[in-house]
């Protein structure tokens, strides 16, 4: 009983952390090329999700539905870029903060006109509805789905980053911009195609967030803090540190709260245990932060 | 008389003169308004040190601010309920209570410091963030302090042996008197030996630690004192609103005070008191123009806010206080 509950804490970490992912490897890529700290980051996640029950609604089949959404967030990240951000690139961090912050507002807020306050819960496809048997353990069909596609979709960032002319030109620009400006590389167009690649996989995750949690205002900016976390573990900058960042914080946390209140229970009594501990679970990651932090300050895999 | 000595005089005359007048309009609102602009106005002031003087952007600064109110709503509920805490007796005293939420910010802000200030740049504004995070579900958490709800407080600290702080006028002036020798303070801070290191590790952290200076130990010197400002601005927003919350550490709250420094103009101390009135008025007022327009519409301001940040940020980098200020030349 023990093991099976272990076994699927560790498997809806690792589902969080393909998640978290998808989330960093936007932020981490759009920070290394273009020095650009972008908040808004968390509102394409808002975004994709909001789009993609509002497709469900349309087309009645959710990986349409899915794959509109996330065609769609990217094009909203590249109009984001092209109409708010491009001015920034030159400008101070804080200003970037600051601006960003007011883009999060904005689209805060735009959610909450078009949608209203109330949290929309998404039906998950009818063929991932159920369970699956993994050896002994019924495990939520969707949520292996999700872990599959994030296997699947850092895969294929890899590739594309390993392997193609494109993604060598991202590594390059994410060691020395000036140097690949230089050498006549478009770096406008370049950094225009990874911003919308990270709205779009921000999208992605929140598209498929959206069946597994509510999808309100406000989602963005808790997962974003969280990918903050992430990158800073993994070291700012590095797609490999974004993934190990993501796979420990998933793990940690889902661990932690699943644990952690029962850990406090020994000791409390049942109700101050679940507050104290569910806060505990909380801050885990924030101490693993601080750890990290304390021994590597760069992160466990420095960029450049 | 130089343009800035002016502006601040003016500034001066309307924080003394606002009760008077709001009592002779009537409208004892303002006065509530008013104490809680010069609230934020410490807080954003405390934060500007290290921003603005200091280079570091901290984006969890409403962390100690939560802290700080955070001491008075554990002593209250203790108080109330006439439960010892740490084996004594909780006071009301205001003249305890208020530097005691400071020191405990400050303590916050020693291990936070110590570890953020060994990065800079944005992983510095994350960690600060994640840091603020991290306070916030710890106060989530509390259970016995009201936990998500937070704690309302049935009345304000008192000075020993006087009611004077319940009434709202005296606790406005009070609150005025502590900014203003905040003010006073700082301005003396950032002209010290003290303060022209912490700028001179703005401009050029390298070149101040090869001229011997222990810059980390500066920042984090700043950091906590900074820190111990804003609990000290949390000890009074508890007060003005009787009310202690998680949502007093919320990110957004901290965005909130970068806001009104860069708004009001950082790297001045006058700049953060502008911005926090500016930014307090127009959410009061904003949303009510906006409802004269169509009514419901004025709920969704931020809508406009968020734009106009970005314009701001664009085009007016110098804040309010800069073109109140005039030309620094």
């Amino acid at each position: 009983m023990d093991t099976l509950l272990i076994a699927e804490q560790a498997l809806n970490g690792l589902q969080f952390g393909v998640m978290l992912f998808l989330m960093a490897a936007g932020l981490t890529l759009v920070f290394g090329i273009m020095d650009l700290i972008n908040l808004a980051h968390g509102s394409f996640y808002m975004v994709g999700a909001y789009l993609t029950a509002a497709f469900v609604g349309v087309f009645d089949h959710f990986l349409l539905a899915l794959l509109a959404a996330v065609a769609l967030t990217a094009l909203v990240g590249l109009a984001v870029e092209w109409t708010a951000l491009r001015s920034f690139y030159r400008r101070d961090h804080l200003d970037q903060v600051l601006a960003t912050f007011g883009l999060i507002l904005f689209f805060n807020e735009l959610a909450r006109i078009i949608w209203g306050p109330v949290p929309i819960f998404l039906n998950p496809p009818a063929a991932l509805a159920g369970t699956v048997n993994l050896f002994g353990l019924q495990y939520p069909a969707i949520r292996l789905a999700i872990l599959g596609v994030g296997v699947a979709v850092a895969l294929l960032l890899w590739l594309l980053i390993a392997r193609t002319r494109v993604g060598m030109l991202i590594r390059a620009g994410a060691t020395n911009r000036e140097m690949v400006m230089a050498l006549g590389v478009d770096v406008r167009l370049l950094f225009s195609l990874v911003f919308a690649l990270g709205a779009g996989l921000a999208g992605l995750a929140g598209a498929m967030a959206g069946p597994v949690l509510a999808v309100q205002v406000g989602m963005g900016e808790q997962i974003l803090i969280l990918t903050f976390v992430v990158i800073v573990i993994g070291g700012i900058g590095s797609v490999r540190g974004a993934l190990a960042g993501a796979l420990l914080v998933g793990m940690v946390d889902t661990l932690g709260r699943a644990t952690l209140p029962a850990l406090f229970r020994l000791f409390l009594d049942p109700a101050a245990a679940n507050g104290a501990g569910g806060a505990a679970a909380s801050m885990a990651i924030y101490v693993l932060m601080a750890l990290v932090l304390a021994i590597r300050p760069r992160g466990l895999f420095p960029a450049g | 008389m130089t343009r800035p000595r002016f502006a601040l005089l003016v500034m001066l005359a309307v924080g003394l003169l606002l009760p008077v007048v709001a009592a002779w309009m009537g409208e004892p609102f303002y006065v509530r308004l008013g104490t809680r602009i010069l609230v934020f106005a410490l807080a954003a002031v405390s934060l500007d040190l290290i921003l603005g003087y200091g280079g570091m952007v901290s984006f969890g600064h409403a962390a100690f601010v939560g802290v700080g109110a955070y001491v008075v709503g554990v002593l209250f509920v203790h108080a109330s309920e006439y439960t010892p805490i740490l084996g004594l007796t909780a006071t009301q005293n205001a003249l305890i209570v208020w530097p005691l939420a400071a020191a405990v910010a400050a303590l916050a802000a020693v291990p936070i410091g110590l570890i953020s200030l060994r990065t800079t740049g944005v992983p510095f504004i994350m960690i600060t963030l994640a840091f603020a995070q991290m306070l916030f579900y710890l106060m989530t958490g509390l259970k016995a302090y009201g936990g998500d709800d937070g704690v309302a407080l049935w009345n304000r600290n008192e000075l020993p042996d006087s009611p004077a702080l319940a009434d709202n006028t005296v606790f406005y002036y009070v609150t005025l008197g502590i900014l203003v020798a905040v003010l006073v303070a700082a301005h003396r801070m950032v002209r010290s030996r003290f303060g022209r290191v912490l700028r001179g590790a703005k401009d050029n952290e390298r070149r101040m630690r090869a001229l011997g200076f222990p810059v980390t130990r500066y920042k984090l010197a700043a950091f906590v004192i900074a820190a111990a400002i804003a609990g000290l601005a949390g000890a009074l927003l508890a007060n003005a609103t009787l009310f202690v919350g998680p949502q007093y550490l919320h990110w957004s709250r901290s965005g909130d005070l970068i806001v009104m420094v860069v708004l009001g103009g950082m790297g001045t101390l006058a700049g953060p008191v502008v911005g926090a009135a500016a930014l307090l008025l127009l959410e009061e007022f904003v949303p009510e123009l906006m409802n004269l327009a169509k009514p419901g519409l004025g709920e969704h301001w931020k809508i406009v806010l968020g734009p106009v940040l970005l314009l701001l940020v664009l085009y007016a980098r110098r804040g309010l206080w800069g073109w109140i200020a005039g030309s620094r030349r």
